[in-house]
């Protein structure tokens, strides 16, 4: 075998090894030779061997069998091989290997070395990979360390037992008397560690929190004793003496002020203090006055504190330095909630800052930018906020748009500027939108009745330019068919008139349902606008029956189902067509039972086709009720369901389909629209007999839909079992009854038992509940009836 | 508190790695990789913090050398921005202008340093006149 080789000349030949094999070549070939060498008997060159291995370690190469020297190096007696031992028990052992515990042993009697650079090694190797049980086992030695030795073992054993504490929380407490003595240390190495140690352990205990409170003032008089005093050589950083202690202290000072009058009192002289007289020229005293800020926030500080801490992160915004604008932006983040006016004041620089070109920047001007959108300065927010979606990295683009969204529902001044800016978002960046946002666009386009005409108009326009935009070209094809006659009558007072002719529309219309960027969605959009246009215009009525026509047999089976039954309505029932395409009604956006149905486009067209098989002209435009009227007409048009025949075999599929439903699927069906705010469930007492009692309260979950939630309790002395509730309702009143919490209610109101009912009343009958209580106390049986004849929170119509 | 300190140079080679959490062996291989990634595609324009799975990292880049300490979220990161210097301004200090060649053939003095000035995931001793004197009588008991 080769003889070993110095560490530096090895280095030099693995640095010249000029390909990747060529390396592992020499490794492997130097790896053999120090296994070689430690199997033989202690030699000079040990030390060397394992600094060899540890430097192939670093390459990223395997070194295990290198953690048996470690753990014989450092019991030798030579620093230099105590040295190397403990590097390699560093780097190759971890709490996982056995081989760890073998070094307890001989950490803890280096920690009484004579010597304090073999103690201070024997710390540092616990603090670094000491597990629990080294932990539990060093601990007392440690203690022993932060009393009785000088001050650079002591530094040295207040950060280890900052890691015991970690690994072993319990053992804060044998550390607590012994750090709070330390604070009266001068050095400020072993302050630092004081204080970080002081910081660990009331993280993690209330109590010890509690009794560390009494150091603020001394803590204030050390702060005070660094800002004030003059040039200090060896800890001066850039003029500020000792910023790193400095900021641990501000943050030991924040975890004791937090929801504590007293101690915050204490510190806001020194607040303010830290505060105006730390030079902010340099990043180290913006890390002070950063920490200071924090502190500030965090504290139960007074006003005018609140102010300077907020003015000082207003000047970290104007700053140059990206990373002082970066963190500023996070705290203003976290007191916008609060402090709203404050950070108000410095909107136009966060508005700035979405121009910067760092993208994390980016991304935290936009959440705030977000959060100050207010009534006031929606419309100029906006702008900036449009301007930013059009060039913002695409990671971003589905918050901006969804926030953009939120806030323009907030604070919209006026329909039309809704109106315009969904259109806008939709046009930059249609792609990243959520799906909800097709139909509730469209109910508010709906809502919005004197724009229709600007909005179809504006809409066309888009459609003409782009059709790769699904969600936008789906609202567009909807209101061409809605509001077609609107877009060829021409004129318009919102925007310039243009003439639009019918083949026009057609021709858009067709381009829509041809092109391969339209999804299946789309399409049938578009194949439903091009039907209802059959009604709004006068000349081109061939036309659209050929298009219907050809898609009879396209191979998608939406559009070829829609396709045929529009087919039939050409054909046989061709004098229903007016009536049938006529306008859809104002959609009401909270209207009463609206539920949150299936969210796409599909729930429109789905009334299409119902109306298709009712037959009768009906829904004239009525604003109120039409959920009534639409719920009677399905439920009066059970027998009118027959006449109608099979058409070319779809049909039927389509009958068992509504027939089958209850008036509350239909309304599931106008899905998309906001859900009626529930109205807050108020509570009835029903039921009181023998300390008993039953509360009711109910839900409306839907127009025919309710969710009655019963609660029992029982007042008397003795526990209550085998508590069970049966209920009765109106023949045409569906009941489902859930499985109730429990059935036993102990004595005196210690827990109540609570079971949801689910009541489907599609027929709007009175609705009346019978129910029956039975349970056993002390022995015997007890049933009971009640009678419930009104539900709290209905209306008084009785639905 | 500090999960790792690790000193790359544009290459992707590890000079230093100090872990100050547990992490299995491929793990922190891994993490190696995927902060090198992260941090070389940064330059000037972009500020020196990034986010890193559940944590952030403070780098800077020294020449050729990216020095990056991952720290918790709640961590000030301008102050270990300013650790980071000061550990750089002693390592000048002890190799006499230091580049990057003593860092690879001294690499177990730089972990001497490394460990006089941070421990246990803390910034230990900030005096950089402490931290040479004890550097130098370390030294001399070799």
């Amino acid at each position: 075998m080769s003889p070993s080789v110095p560490l530096q000349e090895m280095i030099r030949a693995i640095r010249s090894a000029r390909t990747q094999c060529e390396e592992r070549g020499v490794i492997q070939r130097e790896c053999a030779a120090i296994r070689a060498q430690f199997r033989q008997s202690d030699n000079g060159g040990r030390s060397h061997n394992l600094a060899k291995l540890l430097y192939v370690h670093m390459l990223g190469y395997p070194a295990h069998f290198g953690q048996m020297e470690c753990v014989r190096m450092i019991a030798s007696p030579r620093y230099s091989e105590k040295r190397v031992g403990y590097l390699g028990a560093m780097m190759l052992l971890d709490e996982k290997q056995d081989a760890s515990l073998l070094i307890t042993n001989s950490i803890k009697n280096d920690l009484s070395h004579s010597n304090q650079y073999v103690q201070s090694l024997a710390l540092c190797t616990l603090a670094c990979m000491g597990s629990a049980e080294m932990c539990r086992d060093l601990a007392p030695e440690i203690d022993r360390l932060l009393r009785a030795s000088n001050s650079y073992i002591k530094k040295k054993a207040a950060l280890c037992a900052v890691h015991i504490v970690r690994k072993v929380h319990d053992l804060g407490e044998l550390f607590t008397p012994a750090a709070r003595s330390l604070l009266a240390e001068k050095n400020h190495g072993v302050l630092h560690g004081a204080v970080v140690l002081i910081t660990e352990l009331c993280e993690r205990n209330q109590e010890t929190l509690e009794r560390f409170r009494k150091t603020v003032p001394d803590l204030v008089q050390i702060m005070k004793g660094l800002v004030i005093s003059g040039y200090s050589p060896e800890h001066d950083v850039a003029g500020i003496s000792d910023p790193f202690l400095q900021v641990r202290i501000l943050r030991l000072l924040r975890i004791l002020g937090r929801n504590n009058e007293g101690a915050s009192d204490a510190m806001n002289d020194l607040l303010a203090q830290v505060a105006t007289n730390t030079d902010s020229t340099k990043t180290v005293g913006n890390a002070v006055l950063y920490e200071t800020v924090l502190t500030v926030l965090h504290i139960k500080s007074e006003s005018g504190l609140r102010v300077l801490a907020v003015n000082i992160l207003g000047r970290f915004l104007l700053n140059n330095d990206r990373n002082i604008r970066y963190i500023a932006m996070i705290s203003l983040q976290k007191i916008v909630g609060t402090d709203h006016n404050a950070v108000q004041r410095h909107r136009g620089t966060i508005v700035d800052c979405l121009k910067d070109q760092d993208a994390s920047v980016k991304r935290r001007a936009l959440d705030l930018s977000l959060a100050l959108v207010s009534a006031s300065n929606v419309r100029s927010m906006m702008k900036e906020l449009l301007l930013f979606l059009s060039s913002c990295p695409p990671e971003l683009r589905a918050q901006a748009a969804s926030g953009i969204f939120n806030a323009a529902e907030r604070y919209a001044p006026s329909q039309r500027w809704h109106i315009d800016t969904i259109l806008h978002v939709l046009t930059t960046a249609g792609g990243d939108v959520r799906d909800e946002t097709v139909p509730n666009l469209i109910q508010l386009i709906t809502n919005a009745s004197e724009l229709h005409c600007y909005t179809v108009h504006k809409l066309y326009r888009a459609l003409l330019t782009d059709i790769s935009q699904q969600s936008l070209v789906q609202v567009a094809c909807w209101c061409i068919g809605e509001y077609g006659d609107l877009l060829l009558r021409g004129e318009c007072q919102e925007t310039e008139p243009v003439q639009v002719t019918e083949d026009d529309v057609l021709d858009a219309l067709e381009t829509v349902l041809q092109s391969h960027m339209s999804s299946p969605a789309t399409r049938g959009f578009a194949l439903t606008a091009t039907m209802k246009l059959s009604t709004r215009i006068t000349d081109n009525v061939d036309r659209i029956r050929s298009i219907v026509s050809i898609y009879g047999s396209c191979i998608d089976v939406e559009l070829q189902q829609r396709a045929v039954e529009y087919n039939a309505l050409f054909r046989k029932y061709d004098h229903m067509r007016a009536a049938v395409l006529e306008r859809m009604p104002v959609i009401e956006k909270n209207s009463p039972g609206h539920t949150n149905g299936e969210s796409t486009g599909e729930p429109i067209k789905d009334i299409q086709t119902l109306k298709v098989k009712q037959g009768e002209p009906l829904l004239p435009q009525q604003p109120a009720n039409q959920v009534c009227d639409l719920l009677d007409l399905l439920g009066g048009s059970e027998v009118t369901l027959q006449p109608i025949p099979a058409v070319g075999g779809t049909a039927p599929g389509l009958f068992t389909n509504t027939s089958s439903t209850t008036g509350g699927d239909l309304l599931d069906l106008l899905g998309g629209l906001e859900p009626a705010p529930p109205a807050p469930a108020p509570t009835v007492q029903v039921y009181e007999k023998a300390g008993v009692a039953l509360t009711l309260s109910c839900e409306k979950q839907s127009d025919s839909g309710l969710t009655v939630t019963l609660t029992a309790s029982n007042s008397t002395d003795s526990d209550i079992s085998s508590f069970t509730l049966q209920a009765a309702v109106p023949k045409s009143v569906q009941l489902h009854m859930k499985a109730p919490s429990g059935d036993s209610l102990p004595a005196r109101g210690a827990a109540k038992v609570t079971q949801m009912v689910v009541l489907n009343n599609p027929n709007k009958v009175n609705l009346k509940m019978r129910i029956r209580i039975s349970y056993s106390s002390q022995g015997s049986a007890f049933q009971d009836t009640v009678q419930i004849d009104s539900f709290p929170g209905l209306s008084a119509a009785g639905h | 508190c500090i999960r790792f300190i690790l000193i790359q140079n544009r290459a992707g080679k590890t000079r230093l790695a100090k872990w100050y959490m547990q992490f299995d062996d491929d793990e922190k291989q891994k993490l190696i990789e995927e902060v090198h990634a992260v941090v070389t595609v940064r330059d000037a324009k972009h500020t020196n913090f990034v986010e890193f799975r559940n944590f952030k990292i403070i780098y800077r880049r020294y020449a050729g050398l990216y020095f990056c300490i991952c720290v918790d979220v709640t961590d000030n990161n301008l102050a270990y921005l300013e650790g980071i210097h000061n550990f750089v301004e002693v390592l000048n200090e002890y190799f006499h202008n230091v580049c990057e060649l003593d860092l690879v053939f001294n690499f177990y003095k730089v972990y001497t340093v490394v460990d006089e000035m941070f421990l246990a995931g803390e910034i230990r001793e900030t005096s950089q006149t402490k931290v040479l004197k004890q550097l130098l009588m370390l030294q001399s008991l070799e």
